[in-house]
């Protein structure tokens, strides 16, 4: 779907305001989906489906891996359980579990990961998820999904509940931009045309999808037509997406929430080089951990806004000559 | 499968179980026969008298179910399982080997009638409770049974596990501490010593049955037990020796992962003759 229009971006809840939303959703479709939170459901949202379902509702006290094997064992025996944390503790201290009693065995379970990235802001560096997609997709046989708005929150949890198999998704803290239109489409391994462009792909996730929209809004005063594809699943990957934006723009710009090292862009980078290479640059957070502020200065200062994609651009234009 | 409550019954089909043991340990020439000889009797009393599960359809949705958390001891489970039905009693020798149904450690790709691959220490009792709550959600008759080894709740998560067991109320599952006192490394008392025991996991809200592990009798009255147990989830200690019913290998932390050579094995086989 090509499209040339021009993004508002008026501000909409954030996605882990519509992941707890949808959670309610699933629990009045089908009553064997169950909920597990390690003392964060205010935060990450699950308080909507405790408070509309407490028998379904499972609280576990602050421990991560407790929790996932709970979920694991849950949905081993029939149930559709979804785990809920800040994706820094889900993952990184429920990752042995995660690699165990859920990926290995191929146990339906799904884990959602909120407070993503570093647009966190104030709680500083222990509570930003910076790793997270990378690890998710060391899990072999796990969907990956990172959506940027309410719409796609929503599309996206309905879709890993309806998949059997494990899944992670991310979700982030601050309010999002809405980019899509009720009724839009996802797919498990699909991806999102938002802008048409012929110069440059630009490729990016999550609440920088904003950023890159933003971005090729620039570009496009200054004459560059910029692609901007919203890659909301990253694993299975969009393969056909990616080789045709290589094909076609014959350059990529990456753009990410995440360590720059180990994100979404090696993957990206390792798609085009099996299929139809081209040069690339890469937006993310630069092999360091950031710092508390707010979240529009941390991200400012750690070089994620449309400016920056904006300079990559420039970059691997340059190189294109 | 013939199920019995006769105990001499079943210490002879422990005696069949501990022979298959070492010939499958000896034959892959790797593998942990302490602890597998240590949870004989508890693995075999359940899969034959106490569990209500059926080889013929062992995805029946009121199964009980088995989780053994000491992944490695898999050699128990395996001979166990192939006793009671469910895999080939032949096939026990591949064990180990590429290609085998009996993986190193419990692996459900290549046995479905396992409940979880284990193998990395401390996960099973909450995956064990996972399974457990299902079923009180479905309204299911079926219990769960979790083995861990004693060096195994060394791990924090099955205290975290424990602490969400007593909390939810889970009174359909019962946790067997494998207690044989010895670990890789040495005796649990030099590594890392557990006791009180009976104290802690009360201290966790559960209710504890300290027991004979060997004891048929005392093995089965305790899961008897453990079913009148209403609104907490019951621990049995099964106190048991490491490496039980051959002399060499008894109380020896060496035979923690060690394989026997074959005359070691003939050796071991006429104390179980």
């Amino acid at each position: 779907m090509a499209v040339s229009r021009k993004y508002e971006l008026k501000i909409g809840p954030a996605t882990r305001e519509a992941f707890g939303k949808a959670l309610v959703e699933l629990g009045q479709k089908n009553p064997n989906v169950v909920v597990c939170d390690a003392d964060l459901s205010k935060s990450t949202m699950t308080t909507f489906f405790a408070k509309e379902f407490p028998e379904r509702f499972f609280q576990c006290g602050i421990a991560e891996a407790n929790m996932v094997a709970i979920g694991a064992g849950l949905s081993a025996a029939g149930k559709i359980a979804f785990v809920s944390s800040f994706s820094a503790f889900v993952v990184n201290k429920g990752f042995e579990q995660l690699r165990v009693t859920a990926a290995y065995p191929n146990v339906n379970l799904k884990v959602v990961g909120t407070h993503s990235g570093i647009s966190i802001g104030e709680d500083g560096p222990s509570q930003m998820s910076i790793e997270d997609l990378s690890l998710a997709c060391n899990l072999p046989g796990f969907v990956v999904m990172a959506p940027c708005d309410e719409v796609s929150m929503k599309a996206c949890i309905h879709l890993v509940a309806d998949h059997v198999g494990p899944a992670f998704v991310r979700a982030g803290r601050s309010k999002a931009a809405h980019v899509y239109e009720a009724g839009a489409k996802f797919e498990i391994g699909g991806s999102n045309e938002l802008l048409s462009g012929k110069d440059v792909a630009i490729f990016a996730n999550g609440l920088l999808v904003a950023e890159a929209l933003k971005a090729a809004e620039q570009l496009d005063a200054a004459g560059i037509s910029a692609r901007v594809i919203d890659l909301y699943s990253i694993k299975p990957i969009d393969r056909a997406a990616l080789e045709r934006a290589s094909k076609e723009c014959g350059a990529i710009v990456v753009v990410e929430e995440h360590l720059k090292d180990t994100g979404i862009g090696t993957r990206v980078a390792q798609v085009c080089a099996e299929t139809t290479p081209c040069i690339m640059e890469f937006v993310g957070v630069d092999n360091t951990y950031a710092e508390s502020g707010t979240p529009e200065a941390v991200i400012e200062k750690y070089g994620l806004l449309a400016k920056n994609v904006v300079e990559a651009v420039h970059k691997v234009l340059a190189r294109k000559k | 499968m013939n199920k019995t409550s006769n105990p001499a019954e079943l210490a002879e089909i422990s005696k069949r179980v501990r022979r298959h043991i070492l010939e499958m340990i000896t034959a892959a020439k790797s593998g942990h026969p302490g602890g597998s000889l240590s949870a004989t009797e508890v693995v075999v009393t359940l899969f034959f008298d106490i569990m209500k599960h059926d080889p013929a359809n062992p995805k029946w949705k009121d199964r009980d179910r088995f989780i053994l958390g000491k992944g490695h001891a898999c050699p128990v489970l395996y001979s166990t399982m192939a006793e009671a039905g469910y895999t080939p009693v032949d096939q026990l020798t591949t064990f180990r080997r590429l290609g085998s149904i009996y993986q190193g450690h419990p692996d459900v790709r290549f046995i479905p009638a396992l409940e979880a691959s284990t193998g990395s220490l401390g996960e099973g009792l909450s995956v064990g409770l996972g399974m457990a709550l299902a079923a009180k959600l479905d309204g299911s008759p079926s219990r769960t049974f979790v083995v861990l080894g004693d060096g195994e709740i060394q791990e924090g998560q099955v205290w975290e596990a424990a602490m969400f067991g007593a909390f939810h109320k889970i009174d359909n599952i019962v946790c067997i501490v494998d207690y044989n006192k010895i670990q890789l490394d040495g005796f649990v008392k030099d590594i890392m010593p557990l006791d009180p025991l009976v104290d802690k996991w009360t201290s966790f809200g559960w209710h504890v049955i300290d027991i004979d592990g060997h004891d048929i009798n005392a093995v089965q009255k305790a899961f008897h037990d453990a079913e009148a147990v209403k609104g907490k989830p019951v621990v049995i200690l099964a106190n048991t020796v490491k490496g039980k019913g051959v002399s060499f290998m008894e109380n020896n932390p060496k035979w923690h992962g060690s394989a026997p050579s074959r005359e070691e094995c003939e050796l071991a086989l006429k104390e179980l003759a």
